[in-house]
């Protein structure tokens, strides 16, 4: 009720939508807000910014349609779907002059998701691992805790001494399955259910110990100390290390790409093939595309972006950071993947429903 | 004049129950697409009649039959339907004492408590729910008072389980059980407990004979305003509950958004909204009885 409601009020607001307003829907936790107060002194554009957690939720609106918003950010394979849904619209280049700053590195690999790169550019990219407060588990687990390996949370004599302490999981099957078919030796892409299903028992007895799937609430529950280990994205747990370090509240967080290897994922921004305000939505892409409005927003965030040129802008803690912007060695231990096929996803999601139930 | 009166309450109906009914009937007998809207077929009015045959030729019953293959669907409406009942009942066990003491009350108190029941809602439910998880949370308030007082001696995990999910549950509706009850106690007539003790009944005879059943319709109508809305639940468990509590509202959420699958998703709507139709008469029926008894 509450969601029909809001979408219906949404829908209203998007017919009548004046020229200079721009509505944005943004990952939680994923900018410095002043970028956003600069946006509307520099152009005079009043910005609605929005967040949300998952990119289900991101899609399930673009597939409704009529989303109001002018800015969306899908990760590639949610963003390949969705332009095949016809979600999008072609970005108009010309409108884009600061897409020169654009780093090929980046844009080479989003072009599996967007050939050409035509609908989207990239906002952010960065890996999922393992954020451990360290203190505590190598109180549990000894000082040679496995903390920069998936062993810590796929195996369960690890997990059951953790799971007192508290382990969370991103509750995005397209993130934990790969990240399990890795550790078991598979293609961590691989779109075969049989070869999907083999994760079933190495999931099924970990899950006992896991104490929430979830995709935003560990930041927080690292930082104050609930939980001892997170699987989440970099950004985040990096971002639960800078919050632990601020509160002074001897909660020491680290975070580590997976040495087995670690899924690299890229947020793309884009503009909803309805969207009310496509001037102002290039005009909000091109400024997002400023080297140094992108440095600001990675200084902040602590996630590795698509643009050269904001390098120079970048500080020590982001750039010079492996964990974000990774060396050659890890940069070729990342794999990336594609998106499954409608009946492979019901496979998926019905193996992560018995993972997250136990039915 | 009198027609017009009795067609509002059926329009209300038509409006908000049977038109959004018919929407998701038919999205229900859809099949799944990879476009804008995510499902086929639409009815397409300007090719007229061949238009809507095509539409109507293309609706079938799979995805209902789907729910049958699967045991997740039942498990799920069984563990919702249990969760339910529990709350219900202990909302009724909070909750009865709770209006007793209000109608018990002195008169001018009862504003005042009246009111009491009334300010939570003040605040957003969402926010109310959040606060639950600075309560319940391994190093939430809870845990801390009641390692502080000694009761235990590690933090007990409560968040991210079934208890957890029924004190939200108890803490959200309570006013919903409360204020029916207590609107039949506050009617009790006063006159009856004391005849009750004049023939020699004791406080606690007195109350299961005499309190007890004239309340019950006040209990009725709480444990329906709880049990309903209970059943349905989506926020109280994702933000409360642990992964392995399985309600249906939860199930419907992975169908729609992880699945993109709004035909099955819509399918498990219509089976749920036919579970609730059956209390709904039931108590309708009851609602109907008392009034026929007053009259």
């Amino acid at each position: 009720m509450r969601t029909t409601t809001f979408t219906i009020a949404l829908g209203l607001a998007a017919t009548t939508a004046i020229a200079d307003e721009v509505r944005v829907y943004n990952w939680s936790d994923y900018i410095d807000e002043e970028l956003l107060e600069k946006f509307e002194a520099e152009t005079g554009i009043e910005l609605i910014y929005d967040v949300f957690d998952s990119n289900e939720v991101l899609e399930t609106k673009m597939l409704a349609g009529s989303s109001g918003y002018d800015v969306v950010v899908p990760s590639g394979t949610f963003l390949q779907r969705q332009i095949t849904a016809g979600a999008f619209q072609e970005l108009d280049r010309s409108k884009l002059p600061n897409a020169e700053n654009l780093w090929d590195v980046i844009e080479e690999r989003t072009a599996q998701y967007d050939p050409g790169n035509a609908y989207s550019i990239n906002y952010m990219w960065g890996t999922t691992g393992i954020g451990v407060n360290v203190g505590k588990v190598q109180e549990i687990l000894g000082d040679d805790a496995p903390i920069g390996s998936l062993a810590l949370v796929f195996e369960p004599e690890n997990m059951e001494k953790l799971a007192a302490c508290g382990v969370h999981m991103l509750d995005a099957p397209s993130e934990i399955i790969p990240a399990a078919l890795n550790y078991i030796g598979e293609d961590p892409d691989s779109q075969d259910p049989d070869v999907i299903a083999k994760v079933e028992p190495l999931l099924m007895a970990v899950r006992p110990y896991v104490t929430k799937f979830h995709s935003s609430e560990y930041i927080n529950a690292l930082a104050n100390g609930d939980i001892c280990v997170a699987v989440g994205w970099s950004g985040d747990i990096l971002q639960a290390r800078d919050r632990a370090a601020e509160a002074d509240n001897g909660v020491e967080i680290a975070y580590n790409a997976p040495a087995e290897g670690a899924l690299m994922w890229f947020d793309q921004m884009a503009i909803p093939a309805d969207a009310p305000n496509p001037d102002a939505a290039h005009q909000f892409l091109n400024f997002i595309l400023d080297a140094e409005n992108m440095a600001a927003a990675s200084n902040y965030v602590y996630y590795a972006n698509g643009n050269a040129a904001s390098q120079e802008f970048l500080v020590e803690d982001v750039i010079g950071d492996t964990a974000i912007y990774p060396d050659e060695a890890t940069l070729e231990n990342l794999y990336t993947t594609t998106p499954y096929a409608p009946k492979v996803q019901r496979t998926v999601t019905r193996l992560w429903t018995k993972i997250k139930s136990g039915t | 004049m009198r027609r017009l009166l009795i067609s509002i309450p059926y329009l209300w109906l038509l409006i908000l129950f049977l038109v959004p009914f018919g929407i998701v009937l038919k999205i229900a007998l859809s099949d799944v697409a990879l476009s804008i809207p995510p499902y086929t077929p639409q009815l397409d009015l300007s090719d007229g009649w061949t238009g809507f045959r095509a539409f109507w030729a293309e609706l079938d019953l799979e995805n209902f039959w789907f729910l049958t293959e699967d045991d997740l669907y039942w498990k799920a409406y069984l563990s919702s339907l249990k969760i339910a009942l529990i709350a219900t009942f202990l909302t009724l066990l909070v909750g009865f004492p709770i209006a007793y003491g209000m109608a018990n009350a002195p008169n001018h108190w009862r504003p005042t408590l009246m009111l009491l029941i009334i300010l939570p809602f003040w605040t957003s439910f969402l926010i109310r729910v959040y606060a639950w998880i600075g309560i319940l949370s391994n190093e939430g308030f809870l845990n801390q008072f009641l390692i502080w007082t000694g009761i235990l001696a590690e933090p007990a995990k409560i968040l991210n389980t079934d208890i957890a999910v029924y004190i939200g549950i108890v803490y959200t509706y309570l006013p919903f059980m409360v204020l029916p009850i207590y609107a039949t106690l506050e009617k009790l007539d006063g006159t009856l407990l004391e005849a009750a003790e004049d023939l020699g009944c004791t406080r606690i005879q007195a109350f299961w004979s005499v309190t007890a059943p004239l309340s019950k319709p006040g209990i009725i109508a709480g444990c329906f305003l709880v049990f309903i809305p209970a059943l349905g639940e989506f926020v109280i468990p994702s933000l409360l509950g642990g992964s392995d509590t399985l309600m249906i509202g939860k199930v419907l959420w992975e169908e729609f958004f992880s699945n993109r699958d709004w035909p099955v998703a819509s399918a498990v709507a219509v089976i749920l909204l036919l579970i609730l139709v059956v209390p709904i008469i039931l108590f309708q029926r009851n609602e109907q009885k008392q009034r026929e008894a007053e009259q």
